[in-house]
């Protein structure tokens, strides 16, 4: 019996993680469809991306420092041994354009701003206040949810990109200015090993597929919440778990299509 | 006011955002330092190409004057086929040479062309005749070693000094 048992909780398992696919799927395919009338009021938009991007600034540029400096600091010591010092902006570089750019800003995104999506929408549907706009013949998916899926994607590439151009400059301090790595050997490493299209470029698509994710997963827990308080604090929670780990499984995905043959 | 101090401080945001894409362009990676786009063809044919990768560069004298764009096997000549682009600002001429260099102990293969003396110039599509192939390490360390075992006069001659 307890095998039976299993096996049904395999089973509920699978059609549930199914089931949340396809929702996402058709929230998703419901904001685009709707995107000719989400675009007619650009300044709800512009209010989001203010929301979403002014306000993660602060934690996004200090994060991306500090990640700048302790990339410095750890490749100097290895490169160091091997001699190639010099090569140390290549490192910081690449490191950050290819991956840690997009991947941390994601991460802190889904944390400081996917939660707020999620619980804010979640009190509006707890609220009713969700209900009482479709009762006034407003679509919530168009006034509540597209602008906030569309500042989240305008958000997130520009906030990786910040993260990275910090890093490097982060990098730029320790190695150059503290530590007395040549600043030409510095630079010119950094230049002609990263190429603009194949790694900051797709770097840039990485972030913005991490955007689509992140936030398209804080408005379907928020959309999706039980309107109870346990139900909004479970949903939050939920965000930060499934957007994070949904950043890190598409991340080695989209790197294995972009940088699998280097 | 309101509105209009949103719309400065998204604008800023994302003025932000652009300024650190063009950083990235420019001073990160190698958009700024792309030569013009007006190139032309070389084909090189090498015995041996050993570590060399599309992107390397072609330096004369130790400038860049173009980049390795593709590299193929000839089944034919049982040779690796190199096609470079070379900047179109620097012509060289007709007898240059290429060879397969290393930059540093550890660095990265590129191509190293030594011009000659000719009076006419390589024009696009024309074949470098003179190469040399890289230098593969356990190759250079067989010789050394045979050449050790063959000459039996130079341990004696160190021993006299």
């Amino acid at each position: 019996m307890a095998v039976l048992t299993a096996v049904a909780a395999l089973g509920q398992a699978c059609v549930k993680l199914v089931q949340d696919l396809g929702s996402f799927a058709l929230l998703l395919l419901g904001i685009l469809r709707r995107s000719a009338a989400i675009w007619r009021r650009p300044r709800l938009i512009a209010a989001q991306v203010h929301f979403l991007g002014n306000h993660s600034l602060a934690i996004i540029v200090v994060a991306g420092l500090f990640v700048g400096l302790v990339l410095g600091l750890q490749g100097y010591y290895t490169l160091r041994r091997y001699g190639s010092e010099e090569a140390l902006g290549l490192l910081v570089a690449l490191a950050l354009v290819r991956e840690l750019g997009p991947v941390i800003s994601a991460l802190l995104f889904a944390g400081r701003a996917g939660t707020s999506l999620t619980a804010e929408i979640g009190l509006m549907k707890a609220g009713e206040q969700l209900a009482a706009l479709e009762t006034m013949a407003v679509d919530p998916i168009a006034r509540v949810l597209g602008p906030r899926f569309y500042g989240g994607l305008i958000a997130v590439p520009l906030l990786a990109t910040l993260f990275s151009a910090v890093g490097v400059l982060g990098g730029w301090l320790v190695g150059v200015v503290l530590i007395g790595v040549d600043p030409g050997a510095f630079w010119s490493q950094m230049s002609g090993g990263v190429d603009f299209w194949d790694d900051v470029v797709n770097g840039v698509i990485k972030s913005l597929v991490f955007g689509v994710a992140v936030t398209q997963i804080a408005l379907m827990q928020g959309y999706g919440a039980r309107p109870t308080p346990e139900g909004v604090a479970r949903a939050t929670t939920l965000t930060v778990v499934v957007g994070s780990l949904a950043v890190l499984g598409l991340d080695f995905v989209l790197t294995a299509l972009m940088f699998g043959e280097l | 006011m309101q509105s209009r101090n949103l719309n400065l401080a998204v604008g800023a945001f994302v003025l932000l955002g652009l300024l650190a894409l063009l950083f990235m362009a420019l001073q990160v990676s190698n958009l700024g330092t792309r030569g013009p786009g007006s190139t032309y063809e070389l084909k090189a044919y090498f015995d041996n190409i050993g570590g060399l990768k599309p992107r390397a560069a072609v330096r004369s004298a130790g400038v860049v004057v173009g980049r390795v764009r593709q590299i193929q096997f000839d089944d034919q000549q049982y040779q690796a086929l190199v096609l470079i682009d070379m900047d179109a600002r620097y012509q060289f001429p007709k007898d240059t040479s290429a060879k397969i260099l290393t930059s540093g102990l550890l660095g990265d293969n590129y191509v190293g062309l030594e011009p000659g003396g000719d009076t006419e110039m390589l024009k696009a599509a024309d074949r470098i005749r003179m190469t040399q192939s890289a230098v593969v390490l356990e190759n250079l360390i067989s010789q050394f070693l045979y050449n050790k075992a063959t000459e039996p006069s130079s341990s004696a001659s160190s021993g006299r000094k």
